[in-house]
């Protein structure tokens, strides 16, 4: 009978209605009493309350955290931040696989609720969500990378960006790349043309350039950050057509190293040290080292700061690394030139050219 | 309308009984595996009851989460009822969420009363338009939708891919050398008016509302008719005069339109502008299968679709927290959710044994299908 | 620019890289083929080809023994397919649904095995590449085309063998009654339960390998959401073909040359947007459909319709 149906549905959202009004105790009321985030309680699985102030960091993004590239950059800095300042006084927590953003901008709002320090939303697709909710939560300092935009102008002034000057690191990569290129011919390969991965691809293919005009640089996009195995047909492809050098982006290269490292052509990783898939063929990797925007963000929230600013990892910061495969027998040479290369992008005597 | 009557009956409690039972047994096979992962399975479980429920933006957040598998559900069950598989549900929400963000792009100037139906109606149409694709494939050229929509999913994808990433990208990105594939935000007055506080918004509203007029459609309308008999049995239809094509194309055109209309009022009602990580489920979060299994949830009628879609939402949304308050792996939520998925539907078998004829044998018998089709 | 495409090494490389991509997608077609033919519609492929390409490659992380990931693979698509069978057969379930069940269950499971017993992707050393005698040394052909690891040769040793089992066999005629007429097939004393049954670990177990020829295979490595979607469209190409061996073949090739030209044009430096691209292979899919399915292609008129005997 039609009419017990909606008498059960009727029902149900009576009772959803019910649970809302019993537990409103359980939860702060984010519009309507700015001031309480910094009195939040302890979380729930934590020791002891530690003496001295500990902060607090929670993390949201878009892949696994154990995805040797973007995802996995983040976790790594926060554990490095963790070991070198204790864990009574720096603690994490984060949520993976959040490529929902509705999903994202749940935890968002939930971490803030729970009174972390800064809310880091680890991608570029959550700065809608996070523009809508830090009005919210005055007292808690939002994150979110890559991007430039603050949306201070907007009138939030609790929002940091950060995003990171690939295309240095990937200069650098082409200028070796070109060097220990027999071909000449180099490849690069992404999932889809945006993103800090293009401006990787573009930043390889301008030192390639620089140092070679007459090198080539082929690109190709696989329009998809988690196809393996078309990833590593476009790296067979690359090959066939000549290039012996090659780098990506995504944490779909893996099946890109792969090939490269059966063909015994080189690679130049990103985002994360990638040295430990194929010892014997990657060169050096791209690696974005957050904790310098991390133990930026800190200071800044330590000194009162809560946002409004943008952090840009470059070689001058030291929020972007080059780390070199010591398994890899690089010629001194071009070791020699990356490491001027390196100076000269940092102290502004070599300008990559991409805007 | 006797066998309406019939149909819901539900004195038979095992059609909503059994589906919970095999919900707690997948529960307690997750159990198994949170503790197997060192994590406390009761503290996650409270921790999962209160993520969904335990507060106003808890509750607020289950809604929101069940609004797509609302939309998505209730186009499903006219396209089941019609004969016609519908696993294109991502793709029609990616398209109908593309073409509200044109409209929205492009009329920003329109008052909002004109501007918000527009766009919602450009979400229809476009969502529409995509499952018309596949419907019109299999009429004309006998291409079977389950190819068909499969393929449309990957189109779509690419499609927003490539606007996002040209035309439609937020200009001040555009200046910037990180560009990222998303629009601008849309201006504030596209925003669909929130109901309480949190992030609850109108769309869910319109959920109910659709849900209850596929019903009226489906049940108390000749063309509603028509469809159920051309899924109910095909051959029958034809001998009727039934245009067969006509009308599965009908219907899971329908599909894919309400399919949209959840990409639009996703688009407009949570985030606000359109953005792609080069996949389908950064933007629909799974809605267009898990709407599927909603579907079945609520058996496939349009107006069980409404407490089904809430009660996935919830469990879904109380997945989430999990990561959050006892640390279990991301991947866990997909676990559980597949978990629940095929204990429910393995279990469905029990549910229709008590309560046979009346929960899915919707159509009427043969017979009938003569007289009605001379109307 | 285009003239590009035609060289000799562009045509060869095309082909090999179709026939690579093509091989996951042949062992997860044609066993989802027995299981459709026998009436037996299984969306969940996606999901046993992850959980097969995580156990291979866990197995051969531990022990470096690849025919024990092959064979665990295997084994574990057998126990998915049961599950399936169970599910669909015995339970009756509805099978689009359940598929979607297996999907996501898969794809949890093994990324969350994943996480715990390995962490970050580590690389492993999968199947050699086996040269073919006589025919590996083919001028310019043969190095690409007869130069690939056992298990690509094998996709398609399948084709064939499958053909023969549906047409030739005793078994591949109870297949197909207890997918076109079960009744009748009932009637004759075929167990429709234990021919769909069987039916459907056969596609699990294929679906494992299929897995398990990219992580050990081809791809050596494994990574959360390996398969990113082959699983569907293997079970799209079985449409394609038609419930034909030969034909789904085809689609398979199909589909992965077209993949495969996608990359080449943007390699080469052709203009054309990699979004636009990237949807060729879909696009083209579906329009050889179109015209393939003017010859009248009737599925199993018991797909999706679980059997109940006496009605």
């Amino acid at each position: 009978m039609k009419t017990r149906y909606i008498l059960f549905t009727l029902a149900l959202i009576a009772l959803l209605a019910l649970a809302a009004c019993a537990a409103p105790t359980a939860a702060p009321q984010p519009t309507a009493a700015p001031a309480q985030p910094t009195a939040a309680p302890a979380q729930p699985t934590a020791a002891p309350p530690p003496a001295a102030k500990v902060f607090r960091v929670a993390v949201v993004m878009p892949s696994a955290a154990n995805d040797l590239a973007f995802s996995q950059s983040m976790i790594d800095a926060l554990t490095k931040i963790q070991a070198e300042m204790g864990k009574d006084k720096f603690e994490f927590v984060y949520s993976e696989n959040m490529f929902n953003v509705t999903d994202a901008a749940t935890a968002i709002r939930d971490y803030a609720t729970k009174g972390y320090d800064l809310v880091l939303g680890h991608g570029s697709q959550y700065g809608a969500s996070i523009q809508d909710i830090a009005p919210d939560f005055p007292n808690t300092a939002f994150a979110w990378g890559t991007a430039v935009d603050t949306f201070k102008e907007k009138g939030v002034n609790n929002v940091f960006a950060y995003t990171v000057a690939s295309d240095q690191g990937g200069y650098v990569e082409g200028v070796m790349g070109v060097k220990l290129s027999k071909s000449k011919i180099l490849g690069a390969l992404g999932p889809i043309p945006a993103g800090d991965g293009q401006l990787t691809i573009k930043g390889f293919e301008a030192g390639a350039l620089a140092t070679d005009p007459n090198a080539k640089v082929q690109t190709t996009f696989t329009n998809s950050f988690s196809d393996v195995a078309l990833m590593s047909q476009a790296a067979q492809t690359q090959i066939a057509s000549g290039a012996d050098v090659l780098t990506g982006t995504s944490q779909s290269v893996v099946g890109a190293v792969s090939v490269a490292k059966d063909k015994g052509v080189l690679w130049f990783g990103n985002q994360s040290d990638q040295a430990s898939l194929a010892p014997d063929i990657v060169v050096a990797s791209q690696v974005y080292d957050w904790t310098v925007a991390l133990k930026w963000m800190m200071e800044k929230i330590n000194g009162g700061t809560r946002g409004g600013e943008v952090f840009i990892a470059t070689f001058a910061n030291k929020g972007l690394v080059m780390v070199y495969n010591p398994a890899f027998k690089l010629p001194d040479d071009v070791k020699a030139l990356a490491e001027k290369t390196i100076a000269g992008l940092a102290d502004g005597s070599i300008q990559t050219g991409i805007k | 309308m006797s066998t309406t009557r019939q149909r819901f009956d539900f004195g038979r409690y095992n059609f909503i009984l059994v589906p919970f039972i095999a919900g707690g047994l997948a529960l307690l096979v997750g159990a198994v595996i949170i503790w197997l992962l060192g994590a406390n399975p009761i503290e996650a479980y409270i921790g999962m009851v209160q993520g969904a429920l335990g507060s106003p933006n808890a509750i607020a957040d289950s809604l929101v989460k069940a609004g797509p598998l609302l939309f998505v559900g209730v186009g499903i069950c006219i396209a089941y009822r019609g004969g016609v598989i519908n696993i294109g549900g991502e793709g029609q929400i990616v398209i109908g969420a593309l073409a509200t963000t044109l409209v929205v792009l492009t009329l920003s100037g329109l008052p909002s009363l004109i501007l918000i139906p527009l766009a919602l109606a450009a979400g229809f149409v476009g969502g529409g338009f995509w499952g018309g694709i596949a419907g019109f494939l299999k009429a004309r050229f006998k291409v079977n939708e389950v190819l068909s929509t499969i393929m449309l999913n990957a189109i779509a994808v690419q499609l927003m891919t490539f606007l996002l990433n040209g035309a439609l990208m937020d200009p001040t990105s555009l200046d910037n050398s990180i560009r990222i594939p998303q629009t601008q935000r849309f201006p504030l007055w596209t925003d669909l008016p929130r109901l309480i506080p949190t992030r609850l918004h109108a769309g869910i509203l319109l959920g109910v509302l659709i849900a209850v007029l596929a019903y009226i459609l489906l049940w108390h309308t000749t063309i509603g008719y028509r469809i159920r008999a051309v899924g109910f049995n095909t051959v029958a239809s034809k001998y009727a005069g039934i245009n067969v094509g006509r009308y599965q194309i009908l219907a899971i055109t329908l599909s894919g339109a309400l399919a949209g209309l959840g990409g639009a009022v996703e688009v407009m009602g949570v985030n606000h502008r359109l953005f792609t990580d080069g996949s389908a489920t950064g933007f629909t979060g799974n809605a267009g299968f898990n709407g599927i299994v909603v579907a079945l949830f609520g058996a496939l009628h349009p107006l069980g679709v409404i407490p089904a879609s809430f009660l996935f939402g919830a469990l879904l949304t109380g997945a989430n927290t999990l990561q959050r308050t006892v640390q279990v792996p991301g991947a866990f939520v997909t676990t559980l959710d597949g978990l629940v998925v095929i204990f429910v539907v393995a279990s469905q078998i029990w549910a229709r044994r008590r309560a046979t004829r009346h929960a899915m044998p919707e159509l009427p018998p043969q017979d009938k299908i003569v007289p009605a089709s001379t109307t | 620019m285009l003239e590009q495409l035609f060289a000799p090494a562009v045509i060869i490389g095309i082909l090999a890289s179709g026939i690579q991509l093509a091989t996951p997608y042949l062992y997860a077609a044609v066993g989802e083929m027995f299981s459709q033919i026998s009436g037996v519609l299984n969306l969940g492929v996606e999901g046993v080809m992850l959980m097969g390409a995580f156990i291979a490659y866990y197995a051969v992380l531990r022990t470096d023994n690849l025919l024990l990931g092959l064979a665990l693979a295997a084994l574990t698509g057998a126990l998915m397919g049961l599950m399936t069978a169970v599910i669909s057969v015995t339970l009756k379930a509805e099978q689009g649904i359940s598929g979607i069940g297996i999907y996501l269950f898969g794809l949890g499971l093994s990324d969350l095995l994943f996480l715990v017993l390995v962490g970050t992707p580590k690389a492993i050393v999968g199947f050699p590449e086996l040269d073919l005698p006589v025919l590996s040394g083919l001028p310019a052909l043969g190095p690409i085309l007869f130069s690939q690891n056992i298990l690509v040769y094998f996709a398609f040793a399948c084709v064939p063998l499958a053909w023969f089992i549906l047409n030739k066999t005793t078994l591949g005629l109870k297949v197909r009654a207890v997918g076109q007429t079960p009744e009748a097939a009932d009637s004759l004393g075929i167990s429709v339960a234990r021919v769909r049954y069987i039916a459907v670990i056969v596609a699990g177990t294929m679906a494992g390998i299929a897995g398990a020829s990219l992580s050990i295979g081809l791809l050596n490595i494994f990574q959360q959401n390996l398969t990113s979607g082959l699983g569907f469209i293997a079970v799209a190409l079985v449409y394609f073909g038609g419930w034909r061996p030969f034909r789904v073949m085809l689609g398979a090739l199909l589909f992965s040359m077209v993949n495969a030209l996608q990359l080449w044009i943007q390699t080469l430096g052709i203009a054309l947007p990699s979004d636009i691209a990237g949807m060729l292979p879909y696009i083209l899919t579906i329009i050889a459909l179109i015209f393939a399915a003017r010859q009248i292609v009737t599925q199993p008129t018991a797909l999706t319709k679980p059997f109940e005997r006496g009605e």
